[in-house]
């Protein structure tokens, strides 16, 4: 493999890798509050779909990338309605969830399919796009993708040193204790789950506008469920994620080019690579750790209060 | 009075309906894909528009029909509802429409792309390998790097043939040239197959052509400045600055065919496997980057074609190892051509 090509596939490995980022960021938000949301790839489509078609219909790339990320809050409301208020259960409320969404978003979608939107398109930022090997990599992508760089350190500086964060986590860890602290545990909840309803939106705006600027059904393939196994891989930290997301995103990337390069391998093993190493992964970080990461409380419904 | 009269007067509407509509015959159309896809379902619902203008016909479709048990089910609501023709577009509506065309012997059914047929179900598909050849010759004179790059669906031989033809066209005007196969394994997946063809591009690709019905890889293509062969339809609104041409499907002059000569009760089932003579495959408009005498041997050569001066699998053709396949002079059969298992020399890629 010449340095060259090695570059490529880097840079592909970011772009691939981006809106699977999106969409853990997103799970990982709504999980540390408590509430286990299985429905991502329904999610991501209703957003990838509502950022399409604003982008379609108002010509504006960045209002359509905020109108998908409103479609995916959207969504976890229905989510919060069925559990937070009805107390449903988590598991069966979230497949639904994808069930609904990626038929809601084919209903909808089908007569768009084979149309062009605008959207984002790549730019070197300037300085940055200079420097050797790494400007080439991260810094020669589209605007999304540098977005996607400041939610981690956000997210984790939301976590570490808010109240807001604070409070969604022992929403997440243990609800009854903070509510006897006199908070609204609820609120927290709510607010996790639309704020993580809304990266996923991006997630899935971000294959209709920048990955492809075209719109099908199905268009995320399954990526919703590599980013519900990620945030389990990525121990509920916004950094691993980051990790979690260019790994699958760069195993992706190099099995189309290995092909390319003429490997001797079948494209049927190579196409299964990413799902594998996601499997891999998985039962290797929990079989590391010592202890479970997840929020204690995640997938258990609080009694609204009174 | 007048509600006891009702139903007599709904009877005799429908008697006088039925006789004056006694002739119209009813043709129905199945679409693995939705019909807007810009593709290959839209190539076919334009061969049911010619169909629509026939005289006492009138025609009605399903799209995004899952092939398999879902198929099966459309399929037969069709010939109980009372159609005289079904076409089925896709190989995985074969088995389903052949268990449907047993139980209504009056009904005549067409399957596209398969190889099994009945008293009343025909198969029918285009050489569309004839308009690869083609497509790939362009390609050939194109290229720089002489290397080029396939995005390919399945292995099927359907596909396979089309590589095959492909390279052959572009080895006809560039000898070294070579096409480089990647597999997605998707019919429509604009993300991965841009993506397969963004890898293409990394190896030095300079053409991508493509077998699937998404425009991803002309997107690839115009955004790295290359070029780019479209399939289904005419491409060149996704990348206008890339598509250099494409090989195209024309299914009106074929589908009207048949329905006329079912009306004039002149059908019997065949296997149809027509080409360039009747039109049912071409090559779209070349764009303007395409020199003048690029486009004269390319048209005359799909002349030949046409006229059956010259088949695409002529020999000698060698396999990827270099044995002889097919020997010097000799033209390969239409069965040999319809299980094709192997890629002629100067393919780079797996069976797989």
């Amino acid at each position: 493999m010449t340095p060259e090509i090695l570059l490529a596939l880097l840079a592909a490995t970011v772009q691939a890798g981006t809106p699977i980022l999106y969409a853990t960021l997103g799970e990982i938000l709504t999980e540390k509050g408590g509430i286990l949301n299985l429905g991502v790839e329904g999610m991501m489509l209703v957003g990838a779909l509502i950022g399409f078609l604003t982008a379609l219909h108002t010509g504006s790339p960045v209002l359509a990338f905020v109108a998908g990320g409103l479609g995916g809050a959207c969504m976890a409301a229905l989510h919060g309605i069925v559990c937070i208020w009805f107390m449903g259960n988590q598991v069966v409320s979230g497949l639904a969830l994808t069930i609904f969404g990626t038929g809601l978003a084919g209903f909808f979608g089908t007569p768009y399919i084979g149309r062009t939107a605008p959207g984002f398109d790549k730019f070197s930022l300037p300085l940055l796009g200079d420097i050797p090997v790494l400007g080439t990599i991260f810094f020669q992508q589209d605007a999304l993708v540098y977005f996607s760089f400041l939610i981690p350190p956000l997210l984790w500086a939301f976590f570490r040193y808010t109240r807001w964060g604070m409070a969604i986590r022992a929403a997440g860890e243990c609800p009854a204790a903070t509510r006897a602290a006199g908070l609204n545990v609820l609120a927290y909840r709510w607010g996790a789950l639309l704020g993580g309803g809304v990266l996923v939106g991006f997630g899935g705006s971000y294959l209709s506008l920048a990955y492809t600027h075209l719109w099908t059904n199905g268009l995320t393939s399954g990526r919703g469920w590599i980013a519900v196994a990620l945030v389990i891989f990525a121990f509920w930290k916004p950094s691993r994620a980051m990790i979690g997301a260019y790994l699958f995103g760069g195993i992706m990337a190099f099995q189309l080019r290995l092909q390319a390069m003429g490997t001797a391998l079948p494209s049927s093993i190579l196409l299964m690579l990413p799902y594998i190493l996601t499997i891999a992964a998985l039962a290797f970080s929990s079989w590391r750790s010592e202890r479970t990461h997840a929020p204690a409380a995640l997938g258990v419904n609080m009694e609204p209060s009174e | 009075m007048m509600r006891k009269c009702l139903p007599l007067f709904l009877l005799a509407f429908l008697a006088l309906g039925s006789t004056c509509f006694a002739k119209d015959l009813k043709v129905g159309f199945v679409y693995v894909s939705p019909v807007g896809d810009a593709g290959y379902s839209y190539a076919h619902d334009q061969g049911r528009l010619a169909v629509e203008a026939l005289d006492g016909v009138t025609t009605s479709f399903v799209e995004s029909v899952a092939e398999g048990q879902d198929s099966e089910r459309v399929i037969l609501n069709m010939a109980r509802k009372g159609f005289d023709v079904i076409f089925a577009t896709s190989y995985g509506y074969m088995d389903p429409m052949l268990k449907v065309a047993k139980e209504f012997p009056q009904v005549k059914f067409l399957h596209c792309s398969g190889y099994k047929n009945s008293e009343n179900m025909a198969n029918y598909f285009g050489r569309i390998y004839q308009a690869r050849y083609l497509t790939g010759m362009v390609a050939g004179a194109m290229t720089k790097s002489k290397i080029i790059g396939y995005v390919a669906a399945f292995p099927i031989p359907e596909v396979i043939r089309g590589i095959n033809a492909f390279t052959l066209g572009a080895q006809a005007v560039n000898p070294d040239v070579q096409v480089r196969v990647v597999w997605t394994k998707t019919w429509y997946d604009p993300a991965t197959e841009k993506e397969a063809a963004k890898s293409l591009l990394d190896v030095g690709c300079d053409v991508i052509a493509q077998h699937q019905d998404s425009p991803g890889p002309q997107e690839a293509a115009q955004e790295r400045g290359v070029y780019s062969v479209g399939y289904n339809t005419d491409m060149s609104a996704f990348a206008p600055k890339a598509h250099l041409t494409a090989a195209i499907w024309n299914w009106g002059p074929f589908y009207a065919e048949m329905v006329q000569q079912i009306k004039d009760g002149t059908w019997k089932s065949d296997f149809y496997w027509y080409g360039m003579d009747k039109g049912i495959v071409d090559i779209a408009p070349f764009g303007e980057m395409v020199p003048a005498e690029v486009q004269k041997s390319v048209l005359d050569k799909k002349a030949e074609i046409a006229s059956g001066a010259y088949q695409v699998f002529t020999g000698p053709i060698k396999d990827q190892a270099g044995a002889e396949k097919v020997a010097a002079g000799a033209v390969m059969a239409d069965g040999d051509l319809l299980g094709f298992n192997w890629f002629v020399q100067g393919v780079v890629g797996t069976l797989e």
